[in-house]
Parts: structure tokens; sequence; C-alpha cells
């Protein structure tokens, strides 16, 4: 009976390895990057950054990024008005603990892909803030890839503890231009 | 020969019958013991126990003790100011729950504790904390105290190293809910729907 039981489960656990290992064969794998450079088809939207508390020395820098071209590129860093330096950074949340990492050579997005740095996820982090960002007054940046290179953004400013540029979240007064809306488009 | 084997399994079937009703017995009564001594506030074998004595100090620079939580419902959650999103969004979101607790939130004394003294002193505390509600205590100490405060807490606090050879932190996020007798009875997450949020800590409030 124990033995039954015990081969059982050792099958249940084989059954699940085995699923799994499917699984990743059937992800889709992102082909390597082609040396040919050809224009770019990087399409960038919706940059948006918090206000920050009062003393903050850091911000995160959100953004939609869409490759329409051939090749990969990789988000490698970029700029923001009022902080000193920043990184691609990652925040994952494991078992209540948060963690943050620097994406070491850089963020691929794959032709065709879309890659979306947001609260909880993939994010610029902007260090060493020399002033505050304000709700409603957008902040001039630059996104810089390894291919399309450097492309000027502005970040419009949502409120402390806004979950998206328009979603809920912060006490964002009703009609206000938070500003930056504007899509470019990098060729 | 035949009687004597039938008899036998006959006893032995007996027998286990038996020790299957011991098991169920002796299973119950550990598990109304365990349920009891949860009730109690005691710790559960085998599980950690969350929080404990600490002596910390306040964001005006008092001291601040664990004395203070004694006979009051609590919230306790450990962060940094150099942290863009969670902490930022943590102390967001107890702002509003605080608001949506109404009178209830001046019985619940809410904890924002630093894993990052060396940065995070009083008077950054302060001047971080002047943008959410203003009942929020923020509590920084020695590296020490801090350290001794995270692993009563279980907190996970590693410094992470950025390319220009400063720091970032990672650190465990949860809020954990103490009722007034110090028991741990949940604990909020940012990921779950506000609702959630806020009818457990009215949950808390109605059991202290």
């Amino acid at each position: 009976m124990l033995k039954l039981a015990r081969r059982n489960f050792f099958l249940g656990a084989m059954f699940a390895i085995a699923l799994t290992a499917l699984a990743f064969a059937a992800a889709p794998k992102l082909t390597a990057e082609d040396a040919k450079h050809t224009h770019s088809g990087v399409m960038i939207e919706k940059a948006w950054t918090r206000a920050t508390p009062p003393g903050a020395k850091v911000a995160g820098g959100f953004v939609t990024i869409m490759n329409h071209g051939k090749e990969a590129d990789r988000l490698i860093g970029g700029s923001f008005a009022l902080s000193q330096r920043d990184e691609v950074h990652e925040m994952t949340m494991t078992e209540g603990v948060m963690r943050m990492n620097e994406v070491k050579g850089g963020l691929e997005i794959a032709p065709g892909a879309t890659v979306e740095l947001k609260p909880g996820g993939y994010h610029l982090m902007f260090m060493e803030l020399g002033g505050e960002p304000k709700v409603g007054t957008p902040v001039k940046g630059t996104l810089q890839f390894e291919k399309a290179g450097e492309v000027a953004v502005e970040f419009a400013v949502a409120p402390l503890g806004a979950k998206s540029l328009h979603g809920k979240g912060g006490d964002m007064p009703t009609g206000q231009d938070l500003g930056g809306h504007e899509m470019k488009h990098n060729h | 020969m035949a009687a004597n084997t039938s008899l036998l399994g006959r006893i032995r079937l007996v027998l286990w019958g038996l020790v299957a009703i011991a098991a169920f017995v002796g299973g119950a009564v550990f598990l109304g013991h365990m349920q009891e001594a949860a009730r109690q506030g005691a710790s559960l074998p085998g599980a950690v126990r969350i929080g404990g004595d600490f002596e910390l100090v306040d964001q005006n620079g008092d001291p601040y003790s664990s004395e203070a939580l004694k006979g009051r419902p609590h919230a306790v959650f450990f962060g940094f100011t150099h942290c863009p999103d969670i902490c930022p969004t943590t102390l967001f979101e107890m702002t509003k729950h605080l608001e949506a607790l109404g009178p209830d939130a001046d019985k619940l004394t809410v904890l924002f504790v630093t894993v990052d003294p060396a940065r995070d002193t009083p008077a950054q505390l302060k001047t971080y904390l002047s943008a959410f509600d203003p009942r929020i205590v923020g509590l920084s100490g020695s590296a020490k105290q801090v350290a001794d405060a995270a692993s009563k807490y279980r907190i996970v606090a590693e410094k992470v190293a950025t390319s220009d050879g400063s720091y970032t932190m990672n650190h465990t996020a949860s809020v954990f809910l103490f009722d007034s007798s110090g028991t741990l009875v949940s604990t909020l997450n940012w990921e779950e729907p506000e609702e959630t949020r806020h009818k457990k800590l009215q949950r808390l409030m109605q059991r202290s």
C-alpha cells in the first residue's frame, strides 16, 4: 500500500518534471542578433515616472517599448534630467521578499516584442535625484539602446503610489494634464 | 489451519482498526491543542515566532521600544528610503488605509522600520514620511539595533551593490499585522486588492 503510494507519487513527480521540460522547450526562442546594422524599428510609448516623497534619492522610470524591426535591440540605460545616474533594474517578489537586480547587459527587446517597464517589474532606476519630480511637469530624459542609439523622451509624472500612468492609484486631480503623451518612432 | 489464519486475519483487521481510531483521536487532540495555543498567542511548535522586543529610535530622534506596542494592535513593515517602488507604494497604501479606517485608525500603531540605518537617519525618515499619514512611525537606530529588530521579525535584508559603488537593498516587503496581545494575525501584501487589505485591517481592529 505504502509502496504503491510512493510509486504513484514518484510517477506524478516525473510527469510534472516532464511537463515543465515540455513547456520550456515549447517557449519561443529568441533569435541571435544579426551583426548587420539595419534601420531599427524601436518604438517608445508612455514614458512615465512618479512623484517622490520629499528627501527621496531614487525614482523609478517606466515605459513601453515595441520592436517593429527585424533585429533584437537592447535597452542599456538612459538619462533623467533630475538624476545623476540610472540603471536598468528588475524587481522581483519571492515569498514576500522584494529583490532588485541590475539587468546586466541590458534588457532585450526581441523583434515583434512589446516590453513594458512597469511598477513591480523592469524599470529604470534613477539614482542620486537632485530634485523632486512634480505631478504634471514632465521630466526630460533619454533612453539608450544598443542599436537604436539614444532616443529623447519625456517622462510624464504620475502621483505618488500610482500603479500606471493613467490608472487608479494616486490622488490624481481630475482633468490634470500629466504631459508627455507623445509617441516617438525612431527609424 | 484455515480457521487459524482467518482468526489471525480478523484480529489483525481489528488491531489496524484500533490503530486508525487512535491516530484519528490523537490527531484531533493535537489539533485542538494547537488551536488553543494559537488563540493564546503562543508560538506554534515548529513555526517561527515573528516579532519580539526591540529598542529603536523614531523619526524625532526619541527612543522607541516594543513597550509602546503593548496592548495595541499594530502593523509593522520594513523598507528604506532609497527604494523606488515598493516602499513609497506601501507607505502610500497605508496612508489610504488609515484614512479608510476612520476613528479606528487612532488605535492602530503603524511602524515603518528602515533596513538601511546608515542612510536612513531619523531626520531623513522624518523628511520622507512627511508625504504620508503623520501617524506612521518611522524607526531607525544603530546598525546593531536594526539588525536585532529585523531578525526578530524574520526579515530578509541584504545589501546589493550597484555598478557605481553604491548599493540598494533586497528586503522582506510584507506588512505584518499583530493584535493587541502581540499575536501575528495576518499580513498585507501589495499585490492583493486594496479591498482585501482593508478587510484584513478591519478584522484586526474588531479583534483588538
